[in-house]
């Protein structure tokens, strides 16, 4: 899409007047922020509603007769409701609030995984995963016997065409495929390869961490049985995150964790477990945070996640076009379809010193190998340069971030 | 000068860009392979000891321009020394590269350039990685991480 696509009523600028750290500097420079595929900022009506909550509602939920109890059990439970509206599901027992990503995933490995896998059954995932959709299924493997097989990344950062297709076969058990890449920005085909697992029976499990925050979300449409997200992505605070999970595999499975709040009676003998989306809730919840959460999608949802998508479509080709630009830079990750990230690598200069460099002009940026190193193994590198988009970016960052490169370029090819 | 400028002195670039003593070493009697998983710097020392002295020691890896240049640094002034000179040497420059005062007795010499790292802590693991890997490798373990 063209600069000139971007709807008007989109103002970026204003979104930025949202978030008070914004405003700050950085080694006496302002401050660009563009690791937002790392974390990204709060703004002021979130931050507001944790102050809100701690000032006004705080209490245990679901527990209570009294009035606190009652008032942040429903400020929790509108944050429910809210997920349920970004992730497109009617029936919020389907959302199940976690840490975040990480684990919710390791609850649909350790949960689903350990009661579905068997000795040869496959897992597969692409090769593009976070370690966080790696590292849970090994450990199910090992403890199962079941097999990991994962569908190859092309040189363009995108999954080989058709390889998904031969992989993903009858003894596929289950698929587990990030819908954003973090590393590379390539957004995958989900429904296709959803298809192809669901005409195996398979179950799919979709890493929505990097795309919630850049796309609209239709769980139904994707083909997702299972979605996790992130809240610090999705502008809400750390700590929170949520999983939605089919009612009919989320009720079959057992409970991953026990504790209080997932049970509904126990005895030494026995204890039989609350309905979901209780189950899965052992335990005093990130009650705050499910309220920050809640707070963050609602103000996301009426910024607009399609301009909002738009927006950060304009900023990344705008990026793309002046990076590729500048003399030995090769940019990771060219997918025809990505989301927010620019990955890329300089001549001569590791990206660990670029972003000493950058970080000296005010401007945050991610290096490494971004908790993605099969990735950097399939380029061949040890680690890349990570600028990321959110709504709050402009134009204005991302020349700030090109000319604190093109001065790395003139030290380092020196 | 600025802090930047700082760290990556012409010294540290030009040893960043054209590592000395860099490559496998025949009739080494010693490795050890360094690895920072936090950012991906991977380095293997060495050593080729003859008696108490460090007759040859060279690296290969792949690094930032601070790890390669502490590396690189590191080979040249280590080459024909005795191992003793080794703890002290490598005391001074982590007390240089993480903002102390190092000791007057030990003679850092062209190690003083790595004293702007003491500005940036997030850097320090970068210049002290091949430092740990050569340790390791004269200790007779064969890995070393930042950790």
């Amino acid at each position: 899409m063209s600069t000139a696509e971007v709807p008007m009523a989109f103002n970026a600028e204003a979104v930025r007047a949202q978030f008070p750290i914004l405003s700050r500097e950085v080694h006496g420079k302002p401050l660009v922020y563009l690791d937002n595929a790392a974390s990204t900022q709060k703004p002021q009506v979130v931050i507001d509603a944790l102050d809100d909550y701690y000032s006004r509602l705080n209490a245990n939920v679901h527990r209570g007769v009294h009035r606190l109890s009652q008032e942040a059990t429903d400020a929790y439970e509108a944050g429910r409701k809210s997920v349920a509206r970004l992730l497109g599901v009617d029936d919020d027992r389907q959302v199940l609030f976690t840490r975040g990503t990480t684990e919710a995933l390791n609850l649909v490995a350790f949960s689903w995984g350990l009661a579905n896998l068997g000795k040869g059954d496959e897992i597969v995932l692409s090769g593009m995963e976070h370690h966080s959709n790696i590292v849970p299924w090994q450990l199910v493997a090992q403890r199962t016997g079941a097999v990991i097989r994962v569908i190859p990344i092309g040189d363009d950062g995108a999954l080989v065409p058709g390889a998904a297709a031969e992989i993903i076969g009858p003894r596929t058990k289950l698929l587990a495929v990030t819908h954003v890449s973090n590393a590379l920005g390539t957004i995958n085909p989900v429904r296709e390869l959803a298809d192809l697992a669901h005409a195996q029976g398979a179950v799919v499990v979709v890493d929505g961490a990097q795309a919630a925050p850049h796309a609209s979300i239709d769980v139904a449409a994707l083909g997702a049985d299972f979605y996790a997200l992130s809240g610090h992505k999705v502008y809400a605070p750390t700590g929170i995150g949520a999983l939605y999970g089919r009612a009919e595999l989320l009720e079959a499975m057992p409970p991953w964790q026990g504790g209080g709040e997932m049970i509904r009676s126990v005895s030494f003998e026995k204890s039989t477990y609350a309905p979901i989306p209780a189950k899965f809730e052992a335990g005093t919840p990130h009650i705050a945070g499910a309220v920050g959460l809640g707070t963050a999608i609602d103000w996301l949802l009426d910024l607009g996640v399609d301009a909002v998508a738009a927006h950060e479509d304009a900023l990344l080709r705008y990026a793309t076009e002046q990076l590729t630009a500048l003399p030995g830079l090769r940019m990771i990750g060219t997918a025809p379809h990505k989301a927010g990230v620019a990955s890329f690598v300089v001549d001569g200069a590791h990206p660990h010193d670029i972003g000493t460099f950058l970080d000296m002009a005010g401007v945050a940026i991610r290096t490494g190998h971004h908790c993605a190193q099969p990735v950097m193994t399939r380029f061949g590198i040890p680690a890349t340069a990570r600028a990321s988009f959110a709504a709050y970016n402009t134009r204005a960052d991302v020349d700030a971030l090109i000319k604190a490169l093109a001065r790395v370029i003139e030290v380092f090819s020196r | 000068m600025s802090e930047l400028m700082e760290l990556y002195q012409e010294v540290i670039l030009d040893h960043g860009r054209r590592p000395r003593n860099f490559g496998p070493l025949e009739g080494a009697t010693h490795h050890a392979r360094g690895y920072n998983p936090l950012c991906g710097d991977n380095f293997t020392m060495h050593i080729a000891l003859d008696g108490d002295t460090i007759s040859d020691v060279r690296f290969e890896g792949e690094g930032c321009a601070i790890s390669t240049a502490s590396a690189s640094l590191l080979t040249e002034r280590l080459k024909g020394a005795h191992v003793d000179v080794v703890e002290p040497l490598f005391t001074a420059v982590h007390e240089l590269v993480t903002g102390g005062e190092p000791s007057e007795d030990v003679e850092l010499d062209k190690l003083e350039i790595f004293v702007g790292v003491g500005n940036f802590p997030m850097r320090v693991k970068c210049a002290t990685l091949p430092w740990h890997t050569l340790r390791a490798a004269l200790k007779g373990d064969e890995e070393a991480t930042t950790e």
